[in-house]
């Protein structure tokens, strides 16, 4: 068993109007060093034994579904776990 | 000359679309489910707006997916016109038929009103009955249309003449005011504005009329002696 954790953001040459709100919310509640804040998403994926080629795997569907590369990055952590 | 209407779950454009071919336009049209997979009897295909599949993941992310979208890219390839409105638009950019992605409007606001396109390229199959430079009336109805795309891209838009609508002024924060761009080809339109919600001057703006009809003079131009 193994647990992938998949993080998909907004490229950095890719504004992020909604990341910008925040920020300046944060700044108008008084968090003045906060420069930047960049909003993603955060995906759980849990993939059973019958998977041989898990990274190979969790990047294809990084590719083809969970990210959209015209605009988004992502990066992911695998991590071994426990049959339940 | 008859229509496709892709109908996916959560498409919610589709019906008004059907309208806009059978009463304003008087041409043959159907409804099909998005797990058709064969489109050959159309010579047009229609995907209409909405929240296909509640726009989860990103708009237009799962229904690029679904098995008509195979049959889409099939119909493309053969030439035949293909019109995506709004979700429709996010469907052909997710499925690739268009380069590009949506973001978040600049303002993070849903924009529901009646907006100016400049029609920037009337040499299309969509637009041949327009004149270039008209101004017409459309209503948008969206919280993603802000296009983007990389700075190769957009060159290479601008020099194929592929940007066929654009905003008169700023609307959601679009990259060059774009409202509505072709494939290289020129059969494959998407546009964030709804041509199919201005078919009747009931309707507040008969302006997108000219759309469907510039398709189906197209299509007579080619299939149909003496047209």
């Amino acid at each position: 068993m193994y647990k992938v954790k998949v993080y998909v953001t907004l490229r950095e040459s890719v504004l992020d109007p909604q990341g910008k709100a925040v920020q300046q919310s944060l700044s108008s509640l008084g968090y003045q060093g906060v420069e930047d804040v960049r909003i993603g998403k955060y995906m759980e994926l849990q993939f059973d034994d019958s998977v041989t080629d898990v990274e190979g795997t969790v990047k294809e569907v990084c590719e083809k579904l969970l990210s959209n590369p015209v605009i988004e990055d992502y990066r992911y952590e695998i991590e071994e776990s426990a049959n339940q | 000359m008859k229509f496709a209407v892709i109908v996916f779950p959560g498409s919610n454009c589709d019906v008004d679309m059907y309208h806009a071919v059978k009463d304003e336009l008087g041409e043959q049209v159907d409804l099909v489910w998005h797990d058709a997979d064969n489109l050959d009897e159309y010579d047009g295909i229609l995907l209409p707006g909405g929240f296909s599949y509640g726009d989860y993941l990103r708009s237009g992310a799962i229904a690029h997916m679904s098995n008509v979208m195979a049959a889409v890219k099939r119909a493309a390839e053969a030439g035949k016109p293909v019109l995506g409105v709004c979700n429709g638009f996010q469907i052909l950019l997710e499925s690739g038929l268009l380069p590009g992605a949506m973001l978040r409007n600049k303002n993070l606001k849903f924009i529901c009103r009646t907006v100016e396109l400049t029609v920037e390229n009337n040499e299309t199959m969509f637009t041949s009955l327009y004149e270039k430079g008209d101004k017409i009336s459309i209503p948008v109805a969206h919280g993603e249309g802000n296009y983007y795309c990389d700075d190769a891209t957009i060159t290479k838009l601008k020099e194929n003449n592929q940007i066929v609508f654009s905003y008169a002024s700023d609307v959601n924060g679009s990259l060059s005011d774009i409202a509505g761009i072709t494939n290289e080809k020129g059969n494959v339109l998407g546009m964030m504005p709804h041509p199919e919600r201005a078919v009747d001057e009931l309707l507040g703006s008969a302006d997108g009329l000219k759309l469907f009809q510039s398709i189906v003079k197209h299509w007579r131009n080619s299939h149909v002696v003496n047209a």
